[in-house]
């Protein structure tokens, strides 16, 4: 069998995961803003006896240096680790795609181009001729459609049909005087017998544009001493013929005129309306004035969804964990293995599968939000604003992927090519309170507000966190980060409507994550602390109490034989190894308000934030008593809070929560972005002060008001 | 005049970029070149930021930045 390795290139978001996916039924993440692909990804698969590899490389406008996404788009198609170069175009946006276009045609090496979106072309009056293109580019163009999934067997055919025929000759057509110099450059590299692997026109172009590589592959050559008068002559004839003395300019300038050419000869632009619907949709959205507070209403409105609906399946699955948890320990009778599987691991992984209905809300609307092009408009209409704070427009984006998850969210601060700008960015997404941190806002503001209140203050936490997140990048952008601004230009797609299929796959494959996590990580860590809450055993003291509430028992004294069985799982929980934990590291939380359960929670929330719920269900005897005594039936984690924590230390904790260091996997990342464990010991610090400072405040603030 | 004076609805040719060569890259690979066309569509509030059109592509653009475009009518 064959194999054929494709480099997929293009600019942003013209749909190069999209055509992947459509071709090899993959699951790439796909969304409608610049810069989803930031690494490269390699998706395999076999076809007609062929076996197909193809590289998504990152999206990139042209072949330059200057952000992360073209140098790496850049270094893989000048190495030579492909067959064929599939170059992904935007059929409504022929003209300004065609630059990379030429800029990929220059490489000379074997090229397919996939006229991608043409259901959209139509729609909107462009009319592509695909063969005509393909006779002025010298390269087979196919009309695709990746969201219809039409072309994707002519595209294969035609990769696998320039693959096995021999490479041809470039055929563009540069503007008479520069040919001209190209041709004078290529036949002195003839008279002078040069041997390349690369043709001499790519050579030419190479020099006529001043590419730095090719200077130094050619500083090093004997030639260099004689190239010289030739290049400068030629220069000096562009520059006379093109009134500039920018070799950068001379040459954008004849890749506008080729793209411009090209398009003159093969598209028909059939109607030109004005009023698109994109722009009326853009009239009301982004309009001066209404544009930011709808943009607030839209996400207030998509918290309050994520509470009110969720609180139904929420419902039935916390039914059938406890229920779970009851028929475990019927089965298995009053033994520790009963114990840990209940109490441990159900009861753990019990806690955060409940809060999936909120979670794949959530992500439901942040996709919505990306895959239509609502998310540029934002960044559009908030880059004043972040910029004042010392911010991009960019990082708009990897903070509202921060309300997610913070691991995606480092990644895709790699769009802000700056390194200040973005070390800036990974330093603030923390504030954004990941999905993670739901659970725990969702218990507590449950737990210490009214049930009216509760999506309000839930929106108020998060609105809360974010604008604290601003002020320390304003701080930090004064102090830590000074330096120039990152320019701000990017593109506003057009609207798209959702596909139902794409959000399915960017969802699904979050709440999948999420159970994994809960599958693996989380099922582990709640055993360990079932294990560090329940033991050392203290046998004697265990003894007493049995003997003390038999004998309750046996006089009829029901309350006393309760609150005896209460005080004695108290004791149990106190004197394990966990409460000796969360005792010894009380002293630095007791002046924020916690009790040492809370500070236990706390801890283990470094590893993930969905164990801090986890340990308080352990921690709190979620259910413990219930079924024996059949007296206390709704003891759920909810009113064991209400119980027991007072509205001024719950506000702390949230607070806290809010933000603390990041899990365990996205402090990693961090590192991993930021390039250095510096940073990250940075970050703790950062966080850490300012999460016990605000705290404190809360604590105390709260306090005086109640 | 530059491309951050131009008011909304306004079009005009873009005669210079006068920046460094990273940002003129930038500006490049948008299709802002020389001889190119721009429209400004819209401005925000606090006028810090545009939407110009231009090869049919909207594009989002900071006004720090349009002042180094100059354009004629």
């Amino acid at each position: 069998m064959k194999k054929i390795r494709i480099a997929l290139a293009g600019q942003p978001n013209v749909g190069k995961s999209a055509i992947i996916n459509a071709i090899s039924n993959a699951r790439l993440k796909v969304g409608n803003f610049s810069g989803v692909t930031v690494k490269k990804e390699v998706v395999q698969f076999k076809k007609n006896d062929y076996e197909f590899e193809i590289t998504d490389l990152p999206g990139s406008y042209s072949l330059t240096d200057f952000t992360i996404e073209e140098r790496v788009t850049k270094q893989n198609l000048n190495s030579n680790d492909y067959d064929i170069i599939l170059n992904v175009v935007d059929s409504t946006n022929i003209e300004r795609n065609l630059y990379l276009t030429t800029e990929i045609l220059i490489l000379n090496k074997k090229t397919v181009v996939a006229l991608n979106m043409t259901d959209e072309a139509i729609k909107e009056g462009v009319e592509i001729d695909a063969d005509q293109l393909s006779k002025v580019l010298g390269v087979n163009c196919i009309k695709t459609s990746a969201t219809e999934k039409t072309g994707m067997e002519e595209l294969l055919e035609a990769i696998v049909q320039t693959f096995e025929a021999s490479k041809k000759e470039t055929r563009l057509q540069f503007s008479d005087p520069y040919e001209e110099e190209i041709s004078r450059i290529c036949s002195f590299l003839k008279d002078k017998n040069y041997k390349s692997d690369i043709d001499f026109k790519t050579i030419a172009i190479n020099l006529l544009k001043e590419d730095k590589e090719t200077f130094q592959k050619f500083h090093d050559e004997p030639l260099w001493i004689e190239m010289q008068p030739v290049l400068i002559r030629a220069y000096e004839h562009l520059y006379l013929h093109f009134n500039s003395k920018d070799l950068d300019d001379i040459f954008n300038e004849e890749k506008t005129a080729l793209a411009k050419g090209a398009v003159a000869e093969t598209v028909v632009f059939k109607k030109q309306d004005k009023n698109q619907s994109t722009g009326k949709i853009d009239d009301l959205l982004m309009n001066k004035f209404l544009g930011l507070p709808i943009f607030l209403l839209l996400m207030w409105g998509l918290f309050k969804l994520t509470f009110v609906i969720g609180s139904i399946p929420m419902d039935w699955i916390d039914g059938f964990f406890g229920w779970m948890g009851d028929s475990t320990k019927t089965i298995l009778g009053d033994t520790e293995l009963a114990s840990v599987i209940a109490d441990g691991a159900i009861a753990g992984v019990g806690a955060v599968v409940l809060f999936l209905p909120n979670i794949i809300i959530l992500f439901i609307g942040i996709a919505l939000l990306e895959t239509t092009g609502y998310m540029s408009r934002v960044a559009f209409l908030l880059d004043g604003i972040f910029h004042k704070f010392g911010m991009h427009g960019k990082s708009f984006i990897p903070l509202v992927t921060g309300f997610g998850c913070s691991v995606p969210a480092y990644m895709a601060a790699r769009t802000l090519k700056n390194d200040r700008d973005r070390l800036l960015t990974l330093f603030i997404i923390g504030f954004m309170s990941c999905g993670a941190k739901l659970p725990i806002y969702v218990l507590f503001v449950g737990a210490l507000f009214p049930e009216e209140h509760a999506a309000n203050v839930l929106w108020l936490i998060y609105i809360s966190g974010a604008i604290l997140g601003l002020f320390a990048a304003k701080i930090l952008k004064m102090t830590a980060f000074k330096g120039d601004d990152e320019p701000f230009i990017m593109e506003m797609p057009k609207y798209r409507r959702p596909s139902l299929k794409l959000i399915w796959h960017t969802v699904s494959g979050q709440a999948m994550m999420y159970l994994k996590k809960a599958g693996t990580f989380i099922l582990l860590a709640s055993i360990i602390i079932w294990f560090a809450g329940t033991y050392p055993k203290h046998t004697n003291i265990e003894k007493e109490f049995q003997a003390k509430i038999v004998l309750a028992q046996t006089a009829k004294d029901e309350t006393k034989a309760r609150s005896l069985k209460q005080e004695f799982e108290l004791y149990k929980k106190e004197n394990s190894y966990l409460g000796m934990i969360g005792h010894s590291a009380e002293p630095l939380f007791r002046p924020i308000g916690y009790d040492w359960r809370m500070t236990v929670s706390l801890l283990t929330g470094l590893a993930a934030k969905e164990v801090v719920v986890a340990t308080m269900g352990i921690l709190y005897g979620l259910g413990d008593l219930k079924d024996e005594d059949g007296l206390e039936e709704n003891k759920g984690l909810v009113n064991q809070i209400k119980a027991n924590i007072s509205l001024a230390s719950g506000v702390s904790f949230i607070v806290f929560c809010m933000i603390y260091l990041p899990c365990l996997a996205a402090s990693m990342v961090f590192r991993r972005e930021a390039g250095s464990w510096k940073y990250l010991g940075y970050l703790f610090v950062l966080t850490t002060t300012m999460a016990w400072t605000f705290s404190y405040a809360a604590y105390n603030i709260t306090k005086a008001f109640t | 005049m530059t491309l951050d004076n131009m008011s909304k609805g306004e079009s005009a040719t873009i005669t210079a970029i006068n920046c460094g060569k990273e940002l003129k890259s930038r500006l490049n690979s948008f299709g802002l070149v020389r001889g190119q066309t721009v429209e400004v569509e819209k401005r925000s509030l606090a006028k810090n930021t545009l939407e110009i059109i231009i090869n049919n592509m909207h594009l989002a653009i900071r006004s720090t930045e349009a002042e180094k475009i100059e354009v004629s009518i």
